[in-house]
Order: structure tokens, then C-alpha cells, then sequence
């Protein structure tokens, strides 16, 4: 597996640690405790497309947001998280509707 | 103030095997670059008398006595020259002492470091600079007219020169066979 990083290029996975979904980047600004929850605990397990952060660790040292596909294991995507790669959506649409088990 | 002898942290050694030829060498001083927000103008202008531009990723700016290389994102490595008049427009670090300078010279020098390197380095072409892991050491990696210089942080240094040192042995033990 290969992740081609943005400023280095082509590169061995081997110098990138895996974080987790790219959800992290979306941290909540107020204090509501079912966003909170909803940042931390709640996560999409796709089987297609999903986004995921990578810090490129022996590399360049920057965080990545790679998106990928867990069906066919593509990579369709890799940008600098700091380059403003960060997503819409929010965590916001992941919070339990009231009343849900 | 006491005048304290630096020392290096190999002490100078250099060895040869076959074609091969791993020595230290002294890379004068090393001042980490990063522009401040908006400054990159200015720091450009700073630079010009000293023949250098900010970098591109993977590349090398290379002077009349100094050089600039790529390190990552809004960062670079000036080797050599002082950093005088950037102190307005760049965040400025001393990191003389804080890495291993090696060099590996001779025909086979990028077969020897691939077998560290996961990278194609018979393909990276003189003036050309990569952050890379060598074994599982973070290194800076440079291609020069004849071989490649090699960084390590300082503490990694013996490590380094056992690795490649290793490297070397094998290519030229499988080159009698």
C-alpha cells in the first residue's frame, strides 16, 4: 500500500501512523454533552468510501486526509489537513435523535 | 566565557568498502528556517544575497557558500551561512549540534541506501532532498554529484553508520560471489 503525499509524493505505508476517521478534525465549539459523546464515540463503518487522517511520521510530518474505499481499497484522495482539507458535515449529524436506544 | 571544543558526534570517522566510502563531514551551520505568516516576500529579499530561494518541496537552493534545503511544509534547513537580517521575517532555530552529517560517496552509493530507504533514489537527481526513514530513523536525505549526504538526529548517529555500514558490506560481498 502506497499514499501519495501531497508534498513528499508517492510513498511506502510504512511512514505514516494511521489516527482514525477523519470526524476528528470536527470538534465541537460549545459544551453540549450529546455532541461531545457524539465526537468521541460515534463512528460510520462504511463499506465504500471513508475518510480517515494519517500523519505522514517519518516523512514531512504533516497530518493527511486520505479518503479511501474499504470495498475495493482504492485511494482516491490525499490532501494536507492543513491546507484546509477538513471537511462539512460536522459531528452535529451524527447526534442521537432524542428518544433513540 | 570558556572556549569549549565542539565535538562531532563520530568523531570524523570515515570508512571505505569496495566502491563505497561512508565519511562524516562537517556541514557547518545548521539554522532551521520557517517564514512567519505574510513574510515570505521579505525573506525572499533577504535571501537573494546569499544566491538562495525558499525552497520547493524535495528541493535544494543551492548559494555562493550556503544552502537551503527542503525539511517540510514551510520549513527549510539552511547549511552553512549565518542567518543574519532573518530574524523579522523566519523562526529561527541553531540545530548545529543536533544532527549526524554523513556522506556516502562511489559508484553503488544509491543501491547501498535503498536497501535502507524505501524510496527510488536512482531516480532522485542531484539538487533533490527527501525526508525519509532510513531503518526506522526519520533522516534527511540529499543527493550530491557523487553519493547522497545522509542526516540523522545526533543521538541516532551509531545506528546510522551501523546500518549502512552493514549495507555496504553486503553489496560488496555479494559483488565477489
Amino acid at each position: 500500500m502506497r499514499l501519495t503525499c501531497p508534498l513528499c509524493g508517492p510513498r511506502d505505508r510504512r511512514e505514516f501512523y494511521y489516527y482514525g476517521a477523519a470526524d476528528y478534525l470536527n470538534r465541537p465549539a460549545g459544551g453540549d454533552p450529546a455532541e461531545w459523546d457524539a465526537y468521541l464515540h460515534l463512528r460510520d463503518n462504511p463499506a465504500g468510501q471513508t475518510r480517515d487522517l494519517w500523519y505522514h511520521e517519518t516523512g514531512c510530518a504533516q497530518w493527511l486526509l486520505v479518503t479511501r474505499d474499504t470495498v475495493t481499497h482504492s485511494i482516491s484522495d490525499v490532501a494536507l489537513v492543513a491546507a484546509g482539507g477538513a471537511s462539512g458535515g460536522g459531528i452535529a449529524a451524527k447526534v442521537k435523535p432524542e428518544g433513540s436506544a | 566565557m570558556a572556549d569549549l571544543i565542539a565535538k562531532s558526534p563520530l568523531d570524523g570517522a570515515s570508512i571505505t568498502i569496495g566502491a563505497l566510502t561512508l565519511a562524516e563531514f562537517d556541514a557547518g551551520r545548521i539554522t532551521s528556517v520557517a517564514p512567519l505568516q505574510g513574510q515570505e516576500a521579505a525573506l525572499a529579499k533577504a535571501f537573494a544575497p546569499l544566491g538562495l530561494a525558499f525552497p520547493a518541496p524535495n528541493r535544494v537552493s543551492t548559494g555562493k557558500d550556503a544552502r537551503l534545503v527542503w525539511t517540510s511544509r514551510g520549513q527549510a534547513f539552511l547549511f552553512g551561512a549565518a542567518p543574519a537580517g532573518l530574524e523579522a521575517h523566519a523562526a529561527l532555530t541553531d540545530q548545529s549540534d543536533g544532527w549526524a552529517t554523513l556522506r556516502l560517496t562511489g559508484a553503488g552509493a544509491a543501491a547501498a541506501l535503498m536497501r535502507l530507504v524505501p524510496l527510488d533514489l536512482e531516480a532522485m537527481a542531484v539538487e533533490e532532498a527527501a525526508r525519509a526513514p532510513l531503518g526506522h530513523m526519520q533522516s534527511i536525505l540529499i543527493r550530491v554529484e557523487d553519493g547522497f549526504e545522509i542526516l540523522v538526529f545526533r543521538s541516532m548517529a551509531r545506528t546510522l553508520w551501523h546500518e549502512v555500514e552493514t549495507a555496504m558490506k553486503s553489496l560488496a560481498a555479494r559483488a565477489q560471489i
